[in-house]
């Protein structure tokens, strides 16, 4: 019997393989070469930060298409649970000097449970009314990180003195063989490295049953029901993970970053995790990342390169129409309402038809 | 008690502020089943013509006032002609997403036009008031009220007797219904729109002519004015009111005693009383005071 080609697929099983095809094996080991060469080739601090600040920002956004892409919630509230992480690693990472593997899951577990006292909401309201309550939560944080002056520092905010170290090692001075890397190096190692697992547990996730059904009530919560979906006890879950992993991303940010303060857990920030889930394509993991590239990487460049941008003004009282910041939050807009029109799938759309084209070669039309 | 009165003065005026963004946010809702993130967008761009009508072009304010409901309402009809009609028979989330990036797009706009600077409005009120009973009234928040109650008569009249109003309660109970029966769609559509905006503009230019001058922060009123209409029920225009009423009155009360009575919440607690409120009541009656409870049929 002839060996069936290896773009068939034969069974239930084999749609659901994670690495199925020889193609994305292919894809997933030059993925991690890239993962592990990368940092030694490209030296330099900016492109670094840029890129760990992208591994971070990806995170976050598989944390929130986990919720809204294939649980069909709408949040406006992200921010507020990415600030909370960020505090939490301030606290327990940094004053009690915990270890990174600890802060982490200390972050996780308040992320949780502050995801958790939403549940109520998510079961009684939908669409348009979840939507609007979650963007009370965030003017509601904005003032708690404000006013919690103990844990946050108040307006002037607070440093995250939080070290990177997992037993031995250290990835803010990492030394391997006799070699010694920069701290930017050692974070991009630890980030990217967490992107990977968090992609792997949400695709894991996915395609297991509590995902399918996380998928089912996203496309008709009322039908899930009917064939015994528990939609409830679903979508606060989906909510607690979602915010969890949020918090987590958040405590990577402070680790990172050293500082915060509470202007950066605004609406622009959440907006700006919706807009990157949009854009690489709600309800695929993959887009996730992809749009955390595309988009996560556009304030800082945008930032770098403003002088060399007509019509951006640089300094307060400088030439030009148009601020960096204003230019960014025009830019998230036009991204979001261009990719709804004109590809509601995203980049992750654009890729899957690429993929397509290539999967019936030479027979494709 | 003078102080109490006064501060209920203070957040009816406010709150009749609330009342005229809610009132577009339900007029939208209630027709398209779309709630439009940009209106604080279309209320700050009204506001900005308005000052331009008024200050640059030195006219008179009342023309300014009608000059700039209308161009904003004509900007309102744009969108929907241009993006939002693309979107008809999409899930919620993708048109709320639709909406908030019209907003990021109009903002810094309004921005790069007008810049950041206060501008002073100049209104034919300016700063006079007037006394009754050792109560001071602003003769500029009078007229705010007076014209809010005014608009929301109309508005309601509106609903009720012209054949316009009639197609667009049509069109909002069964869409395909008022289709079969000869109601073009697309017009009240476009109608919908353009009159949420000119009430956002309406509400920007009276916010304004005020003490507080105009800046671009201006169309934040318009998040506030979210609690007010999930507060009344997302399609209920006398809900809008009445929830427009209500948190402004709550905001100013707060603004007035909490820092004698709950001095450990913390400054600027008024902001998000708001939110607060709403999240109370959501609990409560998750459709809002007046809005119409959803049926799901199994």
């Amino acid at each position: 019997m002839a060996k069936a080609h290896r773009n068939l697929v034969r069974g239930y099983a084999e749609q659901l393989r994670l690495f199925g095809t020889p193609w994305t094996r292919f894809g997933l080991l030059a993925m991690l070469l890239v993962f592990l060469v990368l940092p030694t080739v490209v030296q330099d601090d900016f492109w670094l930060s840029v890129l760990i600040y992208v591994g971070i920002t990806a995170v976050g956004a598989i944390g929130l298409n986990l919720l809204t892409g294939y649980c069909g919630q709408i949040s406006l509230g992200h921010a507020f649970f990415i600030g909370a992480g960020a505090y939490v690693t301030a606290r327990v990472g940094g004053d009690l000097g915990l270890p990174l593997p600890l802060w982490l899951l200390a972050a996780a577990a308040v992320g949780a449970a502050l995801g958790g006292l939403i549940g109520p909401f998510t079961l009684r309201l939908r669409g348009h009314y979840l939507a609007i309550v979650t963007l009370g939560l965030i003017f509601i944080g904005e003032h708690l990180w404000r006013n919690l002056t103990g844990l946050t520092g108040g307006n002037s905010g607070t440093s995250v003195t939080a070290g990177a170290t997992i037993g031995p090692v250290d990835f803010g001075a990492l030394t391997i063989a006799g070699e010694s890397y920069s701290r930017n190096q050692g974070y991009f190692w630890l980030v990217w490295g967490l992107v990977g697992i968090v992609a792997l547990l949400a695709k894991n996730l996915v395609r297991t049953r509590p995902g399918r059904a996380l998928q089912a009530i996203r496309d008709r919560d009322q039908a899930a029901e009917v064939i015994g979906v528990r939609a409830g006890r679903y979508k606060i879950g989906a909510f607690m993970i979602s915010s969890a992993i949020a918090a987590m991303a958040g405590a990577l940010f402070g680790s990172y970053q050293q500082f915060v303060s509470p202007d950066e857990w605004n609406l622009l920030l959440s907006i700006q995790y919706i807009a990157i889930v949009i854009v690489g394509g709600l309800g695929t993991i993959f887009g996730s990342v992809l749009g955390a590239i595309f988009v996560g990487a556009l304030p800082a460049l945008i930032d770098r390169y403003s002088d060399a941008i007509p019509g951006v003004r640089t300094s307060v009282g400088g030439e030009g129409f148009i601020s960096v910041f204003a230019l960014n939050q025009a830019i998230f807009g036009l991204l979001i309402v261009l990719f709804l029109v004109l590809e509601p799938l995203g980049l992750a759309g654009i890729w899957l038809r690429v993929k397509n084209y290539f999967k019936a070669w030479p027979f494709s039309y | 008690m003078i102080t109490f009165l006064q501060n209920c003065f203070a957040g009816l005026a406010l709150g009749s502020t609330y009342a005229l963004v809610a009132l577009g946010f339900v007029v939208i809702y209630k027709s398209t089943g779309v709630i439009n993130f940009a209106q604080g967008g279309l209320l700050a761009l009204g506001a900005y013509l308005g000052y331009t009508f008024a200050e640059n072009l030195a006219m008179a304010f009342a023309l300014a006032v009608v000059l700039c409901c209308a161009s904003a309402a004509l900007v309102g009809a744009g969108f929907e002609r241009l993006v939002l009609r693309r979107m008809v028979g999409q899930p919620p989330f993708a048109v709320i997403m639709i909406t908030i990036g019209l907003l990021f797009v109009l903002e810094p706009l309004i921005t790069a036009i007008w810049g950041f600077r206060n501008k002073q409005v100049p209104n034919p009120w300016n700063i006079r008031t007037v006394e009754v009973g050792g109560l001071v009234f602003g003769v500029r928040d009078l007229w705010t009220i007076g014209l809010t109650a005014a608009v929301v008569l109309a508005f309601f009249l509106f609903f009720r007797y012209s054949s316009l109003g009639l197609a667009m309660r049509a069109t909002a109970f069964d869409p395909e219904a008022a289709l079969a029966q000869g109601i073009s769609a697309r017009k009240v559509y476009a109608v919908s729109w353009a009159i949420a905006a000119a009430l956002a503009a309406l509400a920007g230019i009276t916010m304004a002519a005020g003490p507080g001058g105009l800046s671009p922060s201006i169309g934040f009123i318009a998040l506030a004015a979210f609690p007010a209409m999930i507060l009344g029920g997302l399609d209920s225009p006398a809900g809008a009111v009445l929830g427009g009423l209500i948190i402004g009155l709550a905001e100013a009360l707060t603004r007035g005693y909490q820092q004698h009575l709950a001095g450990w919440a913390g400054d600027n607690v008024s902001v998000i009383v708001p939110y607060l409120l709403m999240i109370v009541i959501l609990l409560i009656r998750p459709y809002g005071l007046l809005g119409t409870k959803e049926v799901r049929r199994l």
